[in-house]
């Protein structure tokens, strides 16, 4: 396994010394693809990303923290030696929703926006939140806004009857 | 994933009627079978309007399955703001939260100024007579600034 290792380890020093040496000579899409990969690795702006080579034109895809995260991403691959073309098939990941996932918070805002409706009792049920009881239509309305600016893991509504 | 496609399906028309009517920073995502709508609405009528496709489409929002945060966005700092509770007087409180004692009262649709939109529930208001505390800002609408 180590004889190998040293081998393949020998062969890309040989290959990468071929492409030093003879300036005009392509590298390898596989070489490039390698020294992408290398340095996408190391750069933490980039998290799942994934890279092809074809002809010197690299494809980058995957997704990426925000939009100058994907740039950063672009501009490296382009400095890269070999590479002609940079495709950018990068996605932007979609912030995750903060979610208020404390009970302690979850519970002080549900106290303030239930205080006025004394026909509704809550309680929070592995982050989400559970009514019952009853109350009119037009109050709910206006009580689902104030629940919903709190950023619950969500409802159950099973137990609430609207009048 | 056929949950998540039923999810966005179920309210492509919410999603759709926000990015016509120009919410701004509109961001839609799915997280552990709930769907997030947030944004920022240019009025409070798109706002309403909003809540009305979501009450059509789910209707007295009782699947629970929708949690939709789209504010109206702020073009001027508020500095004042009518009591809109339904008819009673709106405490005036110590501290952002209601174990907090009242330390004052606002009366039905008095104009009162916003000394601080502290947090989407509690702003800092300050009445006529020089009483200062927090008060739940469901009940208190934006005005635009009394000529005096």
């Amino acid at each position: 396994m180590k004889k190998l290792s040293t081998s393949i380890l020998l062969m890309g020093i040989l290959a990468l010394t071929i492409s030093f040496t003879s300036c005009k000579k392509k590298a390898k899409d596989a070489d490039i693809k390698a020294a992408i990969e290398t340095a996408l690795k190391a750069d933490p702006m980039s998290v799942n990303t994934m890279v092809s080579v074809d002809k010197g034109v690299a494809t980058i895809s995957g997704e990426c923290k925000d939009e100058a995260c994907k740039m950063h991403c672009a501009d490296m691959v382009k400095g890269i030696k070999g590479v002609k073309e940079v495709v950018n098939n990068c996605t932007v990941a979609a912030p995750m929703p903060v979610i208020n996932a404390e009970d302690e918070a979850l519970t002080k805002g549900l106290n303030d926006a239930l205080k006025d409706q004394p026909g509704v009792k809550f309680s929070i049920n592995e982050g989400k939140i559970v009514l019952t009881g009853e109350i009119a239509k037009a109050k709910w309305a206006a009580v689902k806004q104030m629940l919903d600016k709190l950023k619950p893991k969500g409802y159950d509504l099973t137990g609430l009857t609207i009048k | 994933m056929s949950t998540s496609l039923s999810l966005q399906e179920k309210y492509q028309e919410l999603t759709t009627a926000a990015t016509i009517s120009g919410v701004a920073n509109l961001q839609v995502r799915e997280q552990e079978g709930i769907l997030y709508i947030d944004g920022e609405a240019p009025s409070g009528a798109v706002k309403d309007m909003l809540w009305g496709v979501y009450d059509k489409l789910d209707p007295n929002f009782l699947t629970g399955d929708l949690v939709m945060n789209v504010n109206v966005s702020a073009t001027a700092p508020v500095t004042h703001a009518k009591v809109t509770t339904e008819h009673s007087n709106l405490n005036i409180r110590k501290g952002p939260g209601t174990d907090q004692p009242i330390v004052g009262k606002a009366a039905h649709h008095e104009i009162v100024t916003v000394v601080s939109q502290t947090s989407e529930q509690w702003w800092l208001i300050r009445t006529k007579d020089g009483e200062e505390g927090y008060s739940y800002a469901q009940y208190l609408t934006p005005e635009a600034t009394p000529e005096s």
